[in-house]
């Protein structure tokens, strides 16, 4: 298998506990390359877990991540270049200007100078930000702070995308607008994103999904196996019905 | 487990699309973490003057009205009295290094609760060094207001004497001074080189910098590590009152250590316990050109405890975040 095949993301046989409560449990799941993957679950399935798993803030007992192959535990470096993070809550700040958030990111990837400046430029016309960027990150929209947050993460070229619920907050627009821009991604960039959100009407029938339930994986598949699985006709109700909840919760 | 062992092989071969990260990119890391510290310091002019009016309020206030009050014999590293607010003011430089240390420890547990440390800690350099580098771009920022205080303090009329010779100082065992352990009965001075002539009027601005940054990484290190304990901002105005001011009062930053012992022997033996002592001691001697050794050893001792145990909270495998849950918590 050449790189031209090898997952942006594998997760296997994950379990993690923070004392004597199990919050995942054997979880397994894979982004392949120019994939755009939905990790569904409800608030406490056990989503941000994950991703603190896989960002190494602190280590899998079991199992393995690897993240182009590279294993997170065995081989942090090489992984952790390979992977971008949008986190939930904002990670810019906002009295620098656009350009110095990712200046500053670059920097954290070991990118200076020129390389910087011209990669940070790009990244900008990525996300549509390019006449901003000079401006404080304090004078943006919600929409537009979080696109300047997937430009940062796009500054070292990761070829794992994880986004944790970055619509929240965010008007209609300004959701389209983010997504949109993902979406785009994926095909341009070849990015293997993994999208975490609790939000059904943010998966389109052509993504991956992954519903996750306290901590379990109950399905991994496309949206007419999710739909299939719980024999529905959609894919709301495919997933109340797979993680057993009411109207209410899961809207 | 066929995809895991068959993408062990592809991730050889794509090994080269990201480079080794060699001493280029570890000092564009360094030197990008040290200038945002100092760019969102330069952006918050009102912290900027909180910082610089605290010391000159001890200063112009405090100092002015005990110099009647405190008499301050010939201890070293003066060679003749002094006035109470020269005595004060290396004190106050260490003040101002325990204050923004643990401003910027507030900032780390701010920052946890947003994503910024993440973000930090998601780099892929070793964490030690992140940490190690932010701190280094804490004492940046600390040195900015040290200079600009020391530079209002030199307007007002107090500033390091000429120096001729720099020296070191090797700890003696009498009552009024620190050591904990001192054998020795009297101060060993050794010369150690002449300053050119040029630079003996300013010799003691450049001589404390070291002093400066050895200070600042240890009360940095101690502050990061509070920082990963620490579970919410809440709780920190507390450790403002548990840590901050029993180590400033509790400490020969005001008064000289005879004087303490005069009115309580107790209080005299927790100052020479308590590590913030040498800090303003390693300050002090450094603005008359001097190193004293003992307070060299003890805070480069304790800064590579602080910084052994920080690096410990945020080791992924067995730090103290990993076992909580934290930061930025929640599962």
């Amino acid at each position: 298998m050449s790189r031209e095949t090898a997952p942006a993301l594998v997760v296997d046989g994950v379990s993690h506990s923070f004392g004597s409560n199990k919050v995942l449990d054997n979880v397994s799941l894979t982004v392949p390359q120019s994939t755009f993957t939905v990790l569904l679950g409800l608030n406490g399935a056990g989503k941000s877990t994950l991703f603190a798993l896989v960002t190494r803030l602190y280590d899998n007992i079991s199992g393995e991540i690897r993240i182009l192959g590279h294993d997170v535990r065995r081989r942090p470096t090489e992984a952790l270049q390979r992977l971008g993070v949008c986190f939930q809550s904002k990670a810019i700040d906002p009295d620098l200007s656009l350009t110095q958030n990712l200046l500053y990111h670059a920097a954290l990837h070991g990118i200076g100078g020129r390389d910087a400046k011209h990669r940070a430029i790009e990244a900008l016309e990525k996300v549509g930000l390019s006449d901003k960027a000079g401006f404080k990150v304090r004078t943006l929209s919600g929409g537009q702070a979080r696109r300047v947050e997937i430009a940062r993460s796009l500054m070292h070229r990761p070829a794992l995308l994880l986004l944790d619920e970055p619509t929240v907050g965010l008007d209609i627009g300004s959701r389209e607008s983010v997504i949109g821009i993902v979406r785009s991604l994926v095909q341009k960039e070849r990015l293997g994103v993994l999208w975490a959100t609790h939000l059904i009407d943010e998966v389109s029938p052509t993504d991956n999904v992954v519903v996750l339930h306290k901590g379990k994986v109950l399905l991994s598949g496309t949206v007419p196996d999710m739909v299939k699985a719980a024999g529905t006709s959609d894919m709301r109700d495919a997933f109340r019905i797979l993680t057993g909840t009411t109207h209410a919760e899961a809207a | 487990m066929s995809v895991v062992a068959a993408t062990a092989a592809a991730a050889e071969a794509e090994l080269a699309t990201h480079p080794k990260l060699g001493p280029s990119q570890y000092w564009a890391c360094f030197k990008g973490i040290v200038w945002r510290e100092v760019l969102r310091f330069l952006h918050q002019t009102e912290r900027f003057f909180s910082a610089l009016v605290r010391p000159l309020v001890w200063l112009f206030i405090f100092a002015a009205g005990f110099r009647q009050v405190l008499g301050v014999s010939i201890i070293p590293p003066y060679q003749s009295y002094v006035l109470y607010e020269e005595f004060v003011a290396p004190g106050l430089v260490a003040m101002i290094l325990l204050f923004n240390a643990m401003q910027s420890s507030l900032s780390m547990v701010y920052d946890r609760e947003t994503g910024t440390m993440r973000t930090l800690l998601v780099s892929p350099f070793p964490r030690s060094f992140l940490l190690v580098s932010k701190l280094l771009g804490g004492v940046a920022v600390a040195l900015l207001q040290v200079f600009s205080f020391l530079a209002v303090a030199y307007v007002w009329g107090i500033s390091p004497p000429p120096i001729d010779t720099l020296k070191l100082f090797t700890a003696y065992a009498s009552p009024d001074w620190l050591p904990i352990f001192g054998a020795i009965t009297d101060p060993i001075i050794t010369d150690v080189m002449r300053v050119p002539a040029f630079m003996q009027s300013f010799a003691g601005y450049i001589t404390v910098i070291p002093a400066l940054v050895i200070v600042g990484l240890m009360l940095g290190s101690l502050a990061l590590f509070m920082s990963s304990v620490i579970k919410q901002l809440e709780n920190f105005a507390g450790v403002m009152n548990f840590v901050i001011f029993p180590m400033f009062f509790a400490s020969s930053a005001l008064y000289p250590l005879w004087r303490i012992r005069e009115s309580s022997p107790m209080l005299f033996e927790i100052c020479r316990f308590n590590p913030f002592s040498y800090c303003v001691e390693l300050i002090r001697f450094a603005l008359y050109g001097q190193v004293d050794v003992v307070s060299l050893i003890i805070v480069l001792g304790c800064t590579a405890f602080f910084l052994a145990a920080a690096v410990y909270a945020y080791n992924p495998s067995k730090g103290l975040i990993a076992r909580r849950g934290g930061p930025g918590g929640g599962a």
